[in-house]
Protein backbone atom coordinates (compact mmCIF):
# COMPACT_ATOMS: atom_id res chain seq x y z
CA UNK A 1 0.00 0.00 0.00
CA UNK A 2 2.33 2.51 -1.04
CA UNK A 3 0.42 5.55 -0.64
CA UNK A 4 -0.50 4.43 3.15
CA UNK A 5 1.65 7.25 4.42
CA UNK A 6 2.21 9.20 1.18
CA UNK A 7 0.47 12.90 1.27
CA UNK A 8 -2.14 12.52 -1.59
CA UNK A 9 -4.85 14.37 -0.16
CA UNK A 10 -5.72 14.12 4.13
CA UNK A 11 -4.69 11.45 5.90
CA UNK A 12 -7.05 8.91 5.62
CA UNK A 13 -9.89 8.37 8.20
CA UNK A 14 -8.26 5.80 10.42
CA UNK A 15 -5.18 7.77 11.05
CA UNK A 16 -7.58 10.72 13.44
CA UNK A 17 -9.89 7.34 14.49
CA UNK A 18 -10.00 7.36 18.51
CA UNK A 19 -10.00 4.22 20.01
CA UNK A 20 -7.20 1.87 19.80
CA UNK A 21 -3.62 2.84 21.33
CA UNK A 22 -1.93 -0.29 19.62
CA UNK A 23 0.02 0.20 16.70
CA UNK A 24 -0.34 -3.32 15.50
CA UNK A 25 -4.17 -2.62 15.09
CA UNK A 26 -3.72 0.28 13.60
CA UNK A 27 -1.29 -1.16 11.04
CA UNK A 28 -4.04 -3.88 10.41
CA UNK A 29 -6.39 -1.01 8.93
CA UNK A 30 -3.62 1.89 7.47
CA UNK A 31 -1.12 -1.16 6.06
CA UNK A 32 -2.03 -5.06 6.28
CA UNK A 33 0.49 -6.46 4.12
CA UNK A 34 3.03 -5.16 6.71
CA UNK A 35 1.56 -7.51 9.78
CA UNK A 36 4.01 -9.93 10.55
CA UNK A 37 1.11 -12.75 10.79
CA UNK A 38 -0.65 -11.97 7.96
CA UNK A 39 0.98 -14.32 5.18
CA UNK A 40 1.50 -18.09 5.09
CA UNK A 41 3.81 -20.52 3.37
CA UNK A 42 2.73 -23.01 0.59
CA UNK A 43 1.28 -25.92 2.91
CA UNK A 44 3.86 -28.67 3.28
CA UNK A 45 6.98 -26.71 2.15
CA UNK A 46 10.07 -25.88 4.56
CA UNK A 47 12.52 -23.17 4.41
CA UNK A 48 15.90 -23.25 5.38
CA UNK A 49 16.85 -19.79 6.35
CA UNK A 50 19.37 -18.30 9.56
CA UNK A 51 18.56 -19.28 12.88
CA UNK A 52 19.60 -17.73 16.57
CA UNK A 53 20.29 -19.76 19.22
CA UNK A 54 21.01 -19.18 22.93
CA UNK A 55 19.88 -16.32 25.48
CA UNK A 56 19.72 -16.11 29.12
CA UNK A 57 18.49 -13.83 31.84
CA UNK A 58 19.51 -13.62 35.21
CA UNK A 59 17.46 -11.62 37.83
CA UNK A 60 19.65 -9.69 40.66
CA UNK A 61 19.55 -7.63 43.38
CA UNK A 62 18.88 -4.48 41.28
CA UNK A 63 17.28 -5.66 38.32
CA UNK A 64 18.00 -8.51 35.89
CA UNK A 65 20.31 -8.81 32.75
CA UNK A 66 20.11 -10.91 29.66
CA UNK A 67 22.47 -12.40 27.67
CA UNK A 68 23.16 -13.58 24.15
CA UNK A 69 25.90 -15.08 21.96
CA UNK A 70 26.43 -13.68 18.28
CA UNK A 71 26.33 -17.07 16.56
CA UNK A 72 23.41 -17.69 14.01
CA UNK A 73 23.46 -20.92 12.19
CA UNK A 74 21.74 -22.25 8.39
CA UNK A 75 21.80 -26.19 8.93
CA UNK A 76 25.06 -26.87 9.56
CA UNK A 77 26.54 -23.48 8.10
CA UNK A 78 27.37 -20.79 10.24
CA UNK A 79 25.06 -17.99 8.68
CA UNK A 80 26.69 -14.92 10.70
CA UNK A 81 29.14 -14.68 13.58
CA UNK A 82 28.18 -11.82 15.18
CA UNK A 83 24.33 -10.64 14.78
CA UNK A 84 23.03 -9.08 17.55
CA UNK A 85 19.88 -11.19 19.43
CA UNK A 86 19.40 -9.06 22.60
CA UNK A 87 17.91 -5.95 21.65
CA UNK A 88 16.25 -3.18 24.47
CA UNK A 89 12.46 -3.40 23.88
CA UNK A 90 11.99 0.11 25.68
CA UNK A 91 13.51 2.29 28.58
CA UNK A 92 13.11 -0.87 31.12
CA UNK A 93 12.57 -3.94 29.40
CA UNK A 94 14.88 -5.98 26.92
CA UNK A 95 13.59 -8.79 24.70
CA UNK A 96 15.57 -11.60 23.28
CA UNK A 97 15.68 -14.04 20.29
CA UNK A 98 15.41 -17.26 19.74
CA UNK A 99 14.82 -19.05 16.46
CA UNK A 100 13.94 -18.14 13.01
CA UNK A 101 15.75 -14.82 12.33
CA UNK A 102 14.43 -12.81 10.41
CA UNK A 103 11.05 -13.27 11.57
CA UNK A 104 11.95 -12.45 14.90
CA UNK A 105 13.99 -9.29 14.49
CA UNK A 106 10.74 -8.06 12.59
CA UNK A 107 8.35 -9.11 15.71
CA UNK A 108 11.20 -7.40 17.73
CA UNK A 109 10.75 -4.01 16.11
CA UNK A 110 7.18 -4.20 15.66
CA UNK A 111 7.09 -4.55 19.44
CA UNK A 112 9.20 -2.12 20.25
CA UNK A 113 7.24 0.15 17.72
CA UNK A 114 4.08 -0.54 19.29
CA UNK A 115 5.38 -0.09 23.43
CA UNK A 116 6.71 3.60 22.06
CA UNK A 117 3.39 4.30 20.35
CA UNK A 118 1.15 3.07 22.92
CA UNK A 119 3.51 5.57 25.39
CA UNK A 120 3.37 8.56 23.32
CA UNK A 121 -0.74 8.15 22.57
CA UNK A 122 -1.23 7.22 26.21
CA UNK A 123 1.07 9.48 28.00
CA UNK A 124 2.03 6.70 30.16
CA UNK A 125 4.29 3.58 29.75
CA UNK A 126 2.65 -0.03 30.05
CA UNK A 127 2.75 -2.18 32.81
CA UNK A 128 5.70 -4.64 32.45
CA UNK A 129 2.34 -7.25 32.63
CA UNK A 130 0.55 -5.16 29.74
CA UNK A 131 3.94 -5.59 27.78
CA UNK A 132 4.49 -9.08 28.38
CA UNK A 133 1.23 -10.06 27.07
CA UNK A 134 1.34 -7.37 24.06
CA UNK A 135 4.63 -9.76 23.28
CA UNK A 136 2.60 -13.20 23.65
CA UNK A 137 -0.45 -11.78 21.40
CA UNK A 138 2.58 -11.72 18.48
CA UNK A 139 3.66 -14.87 18.86
CA UNK A 140 0.85 -16.73 18.34
CA UNK A 141 -0.26 -14.67 15.50
CA UNK A 142 3.37 -16.20 14.13
CA UNK A 143 1.82 -19.72 14.77
CA UNK A 144 1.08 -21.07 11.50
CA UNK A 145 4.99 -20.02 10.48
CA UNK A 146 5.91 -22.19 13.66
CA UNK A 147 4.35 -25.16 12.29
CA UNK A 148 6.00 -25.22 9.53
CA UNK A 149 9.44 -24.58 11.15
CA UNK A 150 9.94 -21.24 11.34
CA UNK A 151 9.39 -20.79 15.12
CA UNK A 152 10.17 -17.16 16.97
CA UNK A 153 10.66 -18.04 20.64
CA UNK A 154 11.81 -14.82 22.52
CA UNK A 155 12.73 -14.71 26.02
CA UNK A 156 11.58 -10.91 27.51
CA UNK A 157 12.94 -9.59 30.59
CA UNK A 158 12.39 -5.93 32.68
CA UNK A 159 12.29 -4.02 35.46
CA UNK A 160 8.82 -4.07 36.87
CA UNK A 161 8.85 -0.27 38.65
CA UNK A 162 5.88 -1.32 40.77
CA UNK A 163 7.09 -3.66 42.19
CA UNK A 164 11.02 -2.78 42.05
CA UNK A 165 11.61 -5.75 40.66
CA UNK A 166 13.86 -7.34 37.79
CA UNK A 167 11.04 -10.04 36.16
CA UNK A 168 11.66 -12.57 33.30
CA UNK A 169 9.03 -13.96 31.42
CA UNK A 170 9.27 -16.98 28.49
CA UNK A 171 7.09 -18.10 25.85
CA UNK A 172 6.30 -21.00 24.06
CA UNK A 173 5.77 -21.03 20.03
CA UNK A 174 1.87 -20.82 20.86
CA UNK A 175 2.29 -17.70 22.86
CA UNK A 176 2.33 -19.30 26.33
CA UNK A 177 3.17 -17.27 28.77
CA UNK A 178 5.11 -18.30 31.72
CA UNK A 179 6.83 -16.20 34.34
CA UNK A 180 10.43 -17.08 35.45
CA UNK A 181 12.33 -16.97 38.65
CA UNK A 182 15.62 -16.45 39.03
CA UNK A 183 16.81 -17.27 35.62
CA UNK A 184 16.10 -18.69 32.46
CA UNK A 185 16.97 -19.62 29.07
CA UNK A 186 15.84 -20.36 25.52
CA UNK A 187 17.10 -21.54 22.04
CA UNK A 188 19.18 -24.84 21.39
CA UNK A 189 21.88 -24.49 23.46
CA UNK A 190 19.37 -23.54 26.27
CA UNK A 191 19.47 -26.79 27.98
CA UNK A 192 22.93 -26.50 29.18
CA UNK A 193 22.88 -22.80 30.00
CA UNK A 194 20.15 -23.44 32.23
CA UNK A 195 21.70 -26.38 33.83
CA UNK A 196 25.11 -24.74 34.29
CA UNK A 197 22.70 -21.39 36.13
CA UNK A 198 21.25 -23.81 38.39
CA UNK A 199 24.05 -24.93 39.62
CA UNK A 200 26.02 -21.47 40.08
CA UNK A 201 23.16 -19.33 40.66
CA UNK A 202 22.44 -17.65 44.56
CA UNK A 203 19.55 -15.72 45.55
CA UNK A 204 20.05 -12.03 45.65
CA UNK A 205 23.05 -12.28 43.43
CA UNK A 206 25.09 -8.57 42.73
CA UNK A 207 24.65 -7.24 39.08
CA UNK A 208 28.42 -7.83 38.14
CA UNK A 209 28.27 -11.70 39.53
CA UNK A 210 25.05 -11.99 37.47
CA UNK A 211 26.69 -10.71 34.02
CA UNK A 212 29.72 -13.26 34.86
CA UNK A 213 27.19 -16.18 35.58
CA UNK A 214 25.53 -15.22 32.23
CA UNK A 215 28.86 -15.01 30.16
CA UNK A 216 29.92 -18.85 32.25
CA UNK A 217 26.55 -20.31 31.30
CA UNK A 218 26.84 -18.97 27.47
CA UNK A 219 29.96 -20.46 27.79
CA UNK A 220 28.82 -24.16 28.89
CA UNK A 221 26.18 -23.86 26.38
CA UNK A 222 28.57 -23.03 23.37
CA UNK A 223 30.67 -25.94 24.76
CA UNK A 224 28.15 -28.51 23.70
CA UNK A 225 25.77 -27.07 21.49
CA UNK A 226 27.16 -26.61 17.99
CA UNK A 227 24.35 -23.44 17.31
CA UNK A 228 25.90 -21.65 20.36
CA UNK A 229 28.72 -19.35 19.33
CA UNK A 230 31.57 -19.24 22.58
CA UNK A 231 32.86 -15.68 22.98
CA UNK A 232 35.60 -15.15 20.03
CA UNK A 233 38.44 -13.63 21.37
CA UNK A 234 40.58 -12.94 18.21
CA UNK A 235 37.77 -11.14 16.68
CA UNK A 236 36.49 -9.62 19.81
CA UNK A 237 33.41 -10.40 19.26
CA UNK A 238 31.84 -11.08 22.67
CA UNK A 239 28.05 -12.10 23.82
CA UNK A 240 25.87 -8.60 23.94
CA UNK A 241 24.95 -8.03 27.64
CA UNK A 242 21.89 -5.54 28.58
CA UNK A 243 21.22 -4.62 32.14
CA UNK A 244 17.80 -3.45 33.27
CA UNK A 245 17.53 -1.67 36.76
CA UNK A 246 15.60 1.60 37.95
CA UNK A 247 18.07 3.68 35.95
CA UNK A 248 16.36 2.13 32.39
CA UNK A 249 18.09 -0.30 29.98
CA UNK A 250 22.48 -0.44 29.60
CA UNK A 251 24.57 -2.43 27.43
CA UNK A 252 27.38 -3.32 28.59
CA UNK A 253 30.53 -1.74 26.82
CA UNK A 254 33.09 -3.77 24.84
CA UNK A 255 35.33 -2.67 27.18
CA UNK A 256 33.46 -3.84 29.90
CA UNK A 257 32.31 -7.61 28.67
CA UNK A 258 35.35 -8.11 27.14
CA UNK A 259 37.38 -8.23 30.30
CA UNK A 260 34.73 -10.54 31.96
CA UNK A 261 34.84 -12.60 29.27
CA UNK A 262 38.90 -13.20 29.29
CA UNK A 263 38.24 -13.51 32.90
CA UNK A 264 35.57 -17.03 32.36
CA UNK A 265 37.70 -17.98 29.62
CA UNK A 266 41.45 -17.66 31.57
CA UNK A 267 39.29 -19.58 34.26
CA UNK A 268 38.60 -22.05 31.95
CA UNK A 269 42.35 -22.88 30.97
CA UNK A 270 42.55 -24.60 34.34
CA UNK A 271 39.51 -26.10 34.70
CA UNK A 272 37.49 -26.54 31.58
CA UNK A 273 34.49 -27.92 33.17
CA UNK A 274 34.07 -24.71 35.27
CA UNK B 1 -39.38 25.55 -6.80
CA UNK B 2 -36.98 26.97 -4.13
CA UNK B 3 -34.11 28.37 -5.21
CA UNK B 4 -31.37 27.71 -3.17
CA UNK B 5 -29.19 30.55 -1.06
CA UNK B 6 -26.62 31.83 -3.37
CA UNK B 7 -23.21 32.61 -1.54
CA UNK B 8 -20.03 33.66 -3.18
CA UNK B 9 -16.98 30.82 -2.25
CA UNK B 10 -15.25 34.42 -1.11
CA UNK B 11 -17.46 34.74 1.31
CA UNK B 12 -17.71 31.23 2.74
CA UNK B 13 -13.93 31.04 3.07
CA UNK B 14 -13.98 34.37 4.53
CA UNK B 15 -16.75 33.23 7.30
CA UNK B 16 -15.11 29.72 7.55
CA UNK B 17 -11.63 31.96 8.59
CA UNK B 18 -13.24 34.54 10.71
CA UNK B 19 -14.93 31.68 12.51
CA UNK B 20 -11.92 29.77 12.80
CA UNK B 21 -9.85 32.75 13.75
CA UNK B 22 -12.15 33.53 16.40
CA UNK B 23 -11.69 30.39 17.89
CA UNK B 24 -8.04 30.66 18.03
CA UNK B 25 -7.77 33.94 19.37
CA UNK B 26 -10.33 32.85 22.55
CA UNK B 27 -7.70 30.84 24.33
CA UNK B 28 -4.32 31.14 25.64
CA UNK B 29 -0.96 31.63 23.74
CA UNK B 30 1.30 29.35 22.87
CA UNK B 31 5.56 29.63 22.10
CA UNK B 32 7.49 27.83 20.74
CA UNK B 33 11.69 29.50 20.24
CA UNK B 34 14.67 28.32 19.56
CA UNK B 35 17.65 28.11 22.26
CA UNK B 36 21.22 26.81 22.17
CA UNK B 37 20.51 23.18 22.73
CA UNK B 38 17.29 22.77 20.52
CA UNK B 39 13.61 23.95 20.54
CA UNK B 40 11.66 24.90 24.19
CA UNK B 41 8.00 25.52 24.17
CA UNK B 42 6.11 27.27 26.72
CA UNK B 43 2.54 28.02 27.26
CA UNK B 44 0.13 29.08 30.15
CA UNK B 45 -1.97 25.26 30.71
CA UNK B 46 -3.20 24.89 34.59
CA UNK B 47 -4.26 21.23 33.67
CA UNK B 48 -0.67 18.83 33.91
CA UNK B 49 -2.86 15.96 31.75
CA UNK B 50 -4.49 17.76 28.98
CA UNK B 51 -1.27 18.75 26.96
CA UNK B 52 -1.11 21.32 24.49
CA UNK B 53 2.63 20.17 23.40
CA UNK B 54 3.18 16.54 22.87
CA UNK B 55 6.69 14.27 21.19
CA UNK B 56 5.99 12.95 17.79
CA UNK B 57 8.89 11.34 17.24
CA UNK B 58 12.48 11.14 18.06
CA UNK B 59 13.33 14.21 17.16
CA UNK B 60 9.86 15.91 16.28
CA UNK B 61 7.58 17.67 18.71
CA UNK B 62 4.08 19.39 17.98
CA UNK B 63 2.24 22.26 19.94
CA UNK B 64 -1.28 23.25 18.92
CA UNK B 65 -3.92 26.10 19.97
CA UNK B 66 -7.46 26.10 19.86
CA UNK B 67 -9.43 23.36 20.13
CA UNK B 68 -8.59 20.58 22.20
CA UNK B 69 -10.80 17.77 20.93
CA UNK B 70 -9.40 19.01 17.32
CA UNK B 71 -5.84 19.41 17.98
CA UNK B 72 -5.70 15.77 19.89
CA UNK B 73 -7.04 14.43 16.87
CA UNK B 74 -4.48 15.61 14.51
CA UNK B 75 -1.59 14.73 16.79
CA UNK B 76 -3.19 11.04 17.40
CA UNK B 77 -2.72 11.20 13.16
CA UNK B 78 1.10 12.35 13.61
CA UNK B 79 1.95 9.80 15.52
CA UNK B 80 0.44 7.27 14.14
CA UNK B 81 1.87 8.51 10.68
CA UNK B 82 5.01 9.00 12.05
CA UNK B 83 5.36 5.66 13.49
CA UNK B 84 4.33 4.12 10.22
CA UNK B 85 6.65 5.57 8.24
CA UNK B 86 9.36 4.79 10.31
CA UNK B 87 8.35 1.21 10.96
CA UNK B 88 8.06 1.26 6.83
CA UNK B 89 11.25 2.79 5.90
CA UNK B 90 13.36 3.59 8.55
CA UNK B 91 13.99 6.05 11.81
CA UNK B 92 15.63 8.47 9.74
CA UNK B 93 13.30 8.69 7.35
CA UNK B 94 10.71 10.49 9.53
CA UNK B 95 10.95 14.38 8.95
CA UNK B 96 9.28 17.21 9.89
CA UNK B 97 8.70 18.60 6.22
CA UNK B 98 6.84 15.71 5.71
CA UNK B 99 4.27 15.46 8.51
CA UNK B 100 3.79 19.40 7.94
CA UNK B 101 2.64 18.26 4.65
CA UNK B 102 0.72 15.52 5.98
CA UNK B 103 -1.10 17.57 8.56
CA UNK B 104 -1.03 20.86 5.85
CA UNK B 105 -2.45 18.49 3.66
CA UNK B 106 -5.65 17.37 5.93
CA UNK B 107 -6.54 20.92 7.31
CA UNK B 108 -6.64 22.25 4.05
CA UNK B 109 -9.08 19.36 3.10
CA UNK B 110 -11.17 19.62 6.16
CA UNK B 111 -11.26 23.76 5.87
CA UNK B 112 -12.63 23.56 2.02
CA UNK B 113 -14.98 20.30 2.54
CA UNK B 114 -16.20 20.72 5.72
CA UNK B 115 -18.74 23.14 6.66
CA UNK B 116 -16.88 23.88 10.15
CA UNK B 117 -13.53 24.17 9.88
CA UNK B 118 -10.97 23.17 12.38
CA UNK B 119 -10.20 25.92 14.92
CA UNK B 120 -6.54 24.93 15.79
CA UNK B 121 -2.87 26.40 14.82
CA UNK B 122 0.17 24.43 15.45
CA UNK B 123 3.86 23.88 15.35
CA UNK B 124 5.50 21.37 14.21
CA UNK B 125 9.23 21.50 15.31
CA UNK B 126 12.45 19.12 14.09
CA UNK B 127 15.71 19.23 16.34
CA UNK B 128 18.66 18.51 13.94
CA UNK B 129 22.27 17.75 14.98
CA UNK B 130 23.18 21.96 14.81
CA UNK B 131 20.97 24.80 15.25
CA UNK B 132 21.05 25.60 11.50
CA UNK B 133 19.06 22.17 11.01
CA UNK B 134 16.41 22.96 13.38
CA UNK B 135 12.95 23.60 11.48
CA UNK B 136 9.86 24.94 12.66
CA UNK B 137 6.80 24.76 10.63
CA UNK B 138 3.91 26.70 11.70
CA UNK B 139 0.25 25.52 10.42
CA UNK B 140 -2.93 27.16 10.42
CA UNK B 141 -6.84 26.20 10.35
CA UNK B 142 -6.78 26.52 6.53
CA UNK B 143 -3.98 23.97 6.02
CA UNK B 144 -1.49 27.10 5.08
CA UNK B 145 2.10 26.16 5.83
CA UNK B 146 4.96 28.79 7.08
CA UNK B 147 8.61 27.88 7.57
CA UNK B 148 9.50 29.68 10.45
CA UNK B 149 12.58 30.80 12.26
CA UNK B 150 13.83 31.81 15.34
CA UNK B 151 10.26 31.73 17.31
CA UNK B 152 6.78 31.69 16.67
CA UNK B 153 3.41 32.22 18.81
CA UNK B 154 0.34 31.04 18.09
CA UNK B 155 -2.98 31.97 19.64
CA UNK B 156 -4.46 34.31 22.45
CA UNK B 157 -3.59 37.95 21.69
CA UNK B 158 -0.03 37.56 20.21
CA UNK B 159 1.01 40.81 19.01
CA UNK B 160 2.29 41.91 23.09
CA UNK B 161 4.51 38.74 22.70
CA UNK B 162 5.88 38.73 19.39
CA UNK B 163 6.95 42.32 20.20
CA UNK B 164 9.20 41.28 23.65
CA UNK B 165 10.56 38.23 21.77
CA UNK B 166 11.38 40.27 18.54
CA UNK B 167 13.27 42.89 20.75
CA UNK B 168 15.02 40.29 23.23
CA UNK B 169 15.11 36.53 21.57
CA UNK B 170 18.67 35.58 20.27
CA UNK B 171 18.91 32.07 19.04
CA UNK B 172 22.20 31.46 21.67
CA UNK B 173 19.97 32.08 24.63
CA UNK B 174 20.54 28.71 27.71
CA UNK B 175 17.48 26.99 28.39
CA UNK B 176 17.43 29.17 31.95
CA UNK B 177 17.12 32.56 29.76
CA UNK B 178 15.00 31.26 27.05
CA UNK B 179 12.28 29.91 29.73
CA UNK B 180 12.94 33.41 31.66
CA UNK B 181 11.83 35.46 28.18
CA UNK B 182 9.40 33.69 27.46
CA UNK B 183 7.43 33.52 30.81
CA UNK B 184 7.63 37.15 30.50
CA UNK B 185 6.36 37.53 27.03
CA UNK B 186 3.61 35.29 27.89
CA UNK B 187 2.84 37.81 30.83
CA UNK B 188 2.11 40.77 28.60
CA UNK B 189 -0.62 38.59 27.32
CA UNK B 190 -4.25 39.65 28.33
CA UNK B 191 -3.75 42.71 30.50
CA UNK B 192 -4.19 45.76 29.97
CA UNK B 193 -0.81 47.19 30.39
CA UNK B 194 0.63 45.88 33.81
CA UNK B 195 2.85 42.80 32.97
CA UNK B 196 1.39 39.03 34.94
CA UNK B 197 3.65 37.24 36.80
CA UNK B 198 3.27 33.61 35.47
CA UNK B 199 4.05 30.39 38.31
CA UNK B 200 5.09 27.30 37.20
CA UNK B 201 2.17 25.43 38.35
CA UNK B 202 0.38 27.41 35.71
CA UNK B 203 2.91 26.77 33.09
CA UNK B 204 3.18 23.84 30.70
CA UNK B 205 7.07 23.38 29.03
CA UNK B 206 9.14 21.19 27.35
CA UNK B 207 11.74 21.01 25.36
CA UNK B 208 13.22 19.16 22.19
CA UNK B 209 16.86 19.07 23.23
CA UNK B 210 19.52 17.74 20.69
CA UNK B 211 21.66 16.54 23.19
CA UNK B 212 19.71 14.07 24.51
CA UNK B 213 20.65 10.70 22.44
CA UNK B 214 17.24 9.28 20.84
CA UNK B 215 14.01 10.69 21.86
CA UNK B 216 15.04 14.42 22.37
CA UNK B 217 11.73 15.28 23.71
CA UNK B 218 10.92 16.07 27.16
CA UNK B 219 8.49 17.80 29.15
CA UNK B 220 9.58 20.47 32.27
CA UNK B 221 7.81 19.48 34.75
CA UNK B 222 6.90 22.02 37.99
CA UNK B 223 9.80 20.89 39.99
CA UNK B 224 12.07 22.20 37.24
CA UNK B 225 10.58 25.04 36.16
CA UNK B 226 10.22 26.53 39.48
CA UNK B 227 14.15 25.75 39.74
CA UNK B 228 14.99 26.88 36.90
CA UNK B 229 12.35 30.34 37.22
CA UNK B 230 14.06 31.05 40.34
CA UNK B 231 10.44 30.73 41.83
CA UNK B 232 11.28 27.70 44.23
CA UNK B 233 12.40 29.82 47.23
CA UNK B 234 16.25 29.62 46.92
CA UNK B 235 17.24 33.08 46.93
CA UNK B 236 19.61 33.53 44.48
CA UNK B 237 18.93 30.86 41.22
CA UNK B 238 21.91 28.31 41.50
CA UNK B 239 24.48 29.64 38.62
CA UNK B 240 25.60 26.03 36.97
CA UNK B 241 24.23 25.89 33.90
CA UNK B 242 21.09 23.85 33.80
CA UNK B 243 20.17 21.08 31.43
CA UNK B 244 16.97 18.63 31.30
CA UNK B 245 18.40 15.15 32.83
Amino acid sequence: MADATGVHGRLPGHFTAPGTSSFTEFLRMASPDLLPGSRSLPVGTTLDAPHGTTIVAVTHADGVIMAGDRRATMGNVIAQRDIEKVFPADEYSVVGIAGTAGLAVEMVRLFQVELEHYEKLEGSVLSLDGKANRLSTMIRGNLGMAMQGLAVVPLFAGYDLARSQGRIFSYDVTGGRYEEHSFHAVGSGSVFARSALKKRYRDGVREGDAVQLAVDALYDAADDDSATGGPDLTRKIYPVVMTVTDAGVRRLPDEEIGAVVQAVVDARMTNPGG
Amino acid sequence: MSMPFYMSPEQVMKDKSDFARKGIARGRSVLALAYADGILFVGENPSNALHKMSEIYDRIAFAAVGKYNEFENLRLAGVRYADLRGYQYDRTDVTGRGLANAYAQTLGTIFTESSKPYEVELVVAEVGHTQAEDQMYRLTYDGSVADEHGFVVMGGQSEPIVAVLRDAHRADLDLRDALTLAVRALGTAGTDGEPRQLLADNLEAAVLDRTRPRRAFKRLLTPQLARLLGQDGAETPSTDSETPA
